[in-house]
């Protein structure tokens, strides 16, 4: 007779082993070696792959069945928000000019991640590492996804929406964000794990998901709301990863240190110009503000970014390079982004405006030190041209960096009155910078940046020939619905007036 | 010291379970802000399954978590029993 015999539940090591180590093999015909290639090339150092290890435990099962849980709840509110007409609710239209820049530069940015980690599952040899790579991969495709979904609602509505591929590709502030995920893409694996599981995703992404999420929740935005506490709910699982991989590094071989540490610093700088775009959404683009970018950095960047580097100050890692000069570049970036930003907008694919007044006594009471004695009479001077006709734009073509690809708007760290610019002569051409920061990185690696692409001069090559209409066709950028100011807008007319028809009869 | 968060949307399914880890951790502080509620405590943050059964009236599995999870910082140790968060120094 059979017996019935309640299974046992295995626990959570347990399981872990048997559905993650217990996945791997060695090779047998062809050499380690031959099978991962391009594992050694960094320098890296590593001993024994059994030490990595997953601290949330995390086994594919259980992942799709979580995954799926989320994607369940993420669609219940995005046809919630479809059907209730939920783009009514918003403070205002402006506050769509966050959501534009997110879907072009930032969404993209999450599918190339997920190209990065899928290549990098396939490069590690340690199967612990493969299965969270693996994860991860399908974790960023699946947040490239679901914000383009979630965005695309806004798109029947409002301009500025319909073409971030091309505008990913070809207009010239996304190559900032794009510029950074192709530069850890064509890095090695080891690299591409410090570049965005460590510095992007440990050391920033709390400042970009973060305060962009509770903005979005306090702007009225569900579908943003969901598709970011979806994603961000698989981001503390990348954050913890990219954590124990440079545990993992540093405990594999001393001489493993220095390398790390100069990734960090790369990393680090080159993530926090990426972030200077988020600057400008917290302090002038939400309509309701939640905390200013200097609020914003206090938390996550001096408090649990100092946190992190105190402990990892055991294995002998430093803060990074540029940490002192993005503290004093705090309470300055976010106007000079935006002045820069309005400036040019003519080709910009969202709206900027000159900020009310009610904005900048807002403005001045979160950066007493800067705005009144640096930023409001600009602001004031922009204003009595817009007023009297004569709008202020600048239609020459800003200064690139060579590395982050910002136009060279900063200052210098001690001198907020002094332009920040920095040269470098390789093999005879002269190569631009905005800050230290971005001169080093490329003096560590001139021969990768000097191919990257730039935005500025592709203008004068083909199909363009700097011709400014051709240019515009070229991004898909509408000239009078997609760019310029928002005051006057064809978004800021549509939303009134649909708003109107909301809450009235008529 | 050094502060731990973690950071959960706020909704039904995460009331019981910030309840929980306020009774497991007297010294954690709760900040409840718009459609999310961060929990920060100095030094370490423990999150107990039986702690959260008992507000939850049902089962739980530490690994719901991720459902609802924003944030978190620390050095994170997991078993079945316990999710800790924690900073060395």
């Amino acid at each position: 007779m059979d017996m019935k015999v309640t299974k046992k539940k295995l626990g959570l090591k347990e399981k872990y082993k048997l559905m993650t180590r217990d996945l791997g093999w060695d090779t047998t015909y062809q050499a380690k070696e031959d099978v991962f290639p391009y594992v050694g090339y960094e320098g890296i150092k590593i001993h024994d792959w059994e030490k990595w290890e997953d601290p949330f435990r995390l086994t594919m099962d259980a992942y799709w069945k979580y995954q799926a849980e989320k994607e369940r709840k993420f669609y219940a509110i995005i046809d919630a928000h479809a059907q209730n007409n939920g783009h009514l609710n918003l403070t205002d239209a402006r506050y769509l000019s966050a959501l534009k820049i997110f879907l072009q530069a930032i969404s993209p940015g999450e599918y190339a991640a997920h190209k990065g980690f899928a290549r990098v599952g396939r490069e590690f040899p340690g199967v612990g590492t493969q299965v969270a790579c693996q994860m991860q991969a399908i974790d960023e495709i699946r947040h490239a996804q679901t914000q383009i979904h979630a965005m695309s609602n806004y798109n029947r509505y409002y301009n500025g929406f319909h073409a971030f591929a091309d505008t990913r590709d070809r207009i010239w502030y996304t190559s900032v964000a794009r510029s950074f995920f192709d530069d850890a893409m064509s890095a090695g694996p080891f690299e591409f794990m410090i570049a965005i599981g460590f510095s992007f995703e440990y050391v920033l992404t709390n400042l970009l998901f973060v305060p962009f999420m509770s903005g979005a929740a306090y702007n009225g935005d569900m579908a943003t709301v969901t598709f970011g506490f979806s994603a961000q709910s698989d981001e503390a699982r990348h954050m913890t990863l990219g954590l124990e991989c440079i545990k993992f590094m540093l405990e594999q071989d001393p001489d493993n240190l220095p390398i790390v540490q100069n990734w960090i610093d790369k990393w680090f700088w080159r993530g926090f110009r990426v972030l200077g775009l988020v600057s400008t959404m917290m302090d002038y683009m939400l309509p309701k503000r939640v905390m200013s970018w200097r609020e914003a950095w206090d938390i996550y960047g001096v408090e649990n970014g100092g946190a992190l580097f105190k402990d990892l100050a055991r294995y002998g890692i430093k803060p990074p390079k540029g940490w002192d000069d993005a503290e004093k570049a705090i309470d300055h970036m976010s106007h000079q982004f935006m002045l820069g930003l309005y400036q040019w907008s003519f080709g910009t694919a969202f709206h900027s405006w000159i900020p009310s007044e009610d904005d900048m006594n807002w403005l001045s009471a979160k950066y007493p030190d800067t705005f009144d004695k640096y930023y409001r009479p600009r602001w004031k001077h922009i204003k009595k041209l817009a007023d009297a006709g004569t709008p202020f734009k600048n239609y020459g073509l800003a200064k690139l960096c060579q590395c982050c690809q910002l136009p060279t708007v900063f200052t210098e760290p001690d001198d907020p009155t002094l332009t920040c610019h920095r040269e470098t002569v390789y093999n005879g051409q002269k190569y631009h910078f905005c800050s230290d920061g971005c001169q080093h990185v490329f003096e560590n690696e001139p021969e990768k940046y000097v191919q990257a692409w730039l935005p500025m001069p592709q203008l004068f090559q083909e199909p363009i020939n700097g011709d400014l209409g051709a240019w515009m066709e070229w991004v898909s950028l509408r000239d009078g619905k997609d760019n310029g100011d928002y005051a006057g807008s064809e978004d800021q007319q549509n939303f009134e007036a649909w708003r109107g028809l909301a809450t009235t009869n008529q | 010291m050094s502060t731990v968060f973690i950071a959960l949307q706020a909704n039904e399914e995460t009331r019981p379970i910030i309840e929980a880890i306020e009774i497991d951790n007297p010294q954690a502080v709760v900040n409840r802000q718009p459609a999310m509620v961060k929990i920060d405590a100095p030094g370490r943050l423990v999150i107990r399954k039986s702690t959260i059964e008992e507000q939850l009236g049902r089962d739980f599995d530490l690994q719901e978590l991720h459902i609802n999870l924003i944030s978190l910082t620390g050095n994170v140790v997991e078993d079945d029993e316990t999710l800790t968060l924690s900073w060395n120094s």
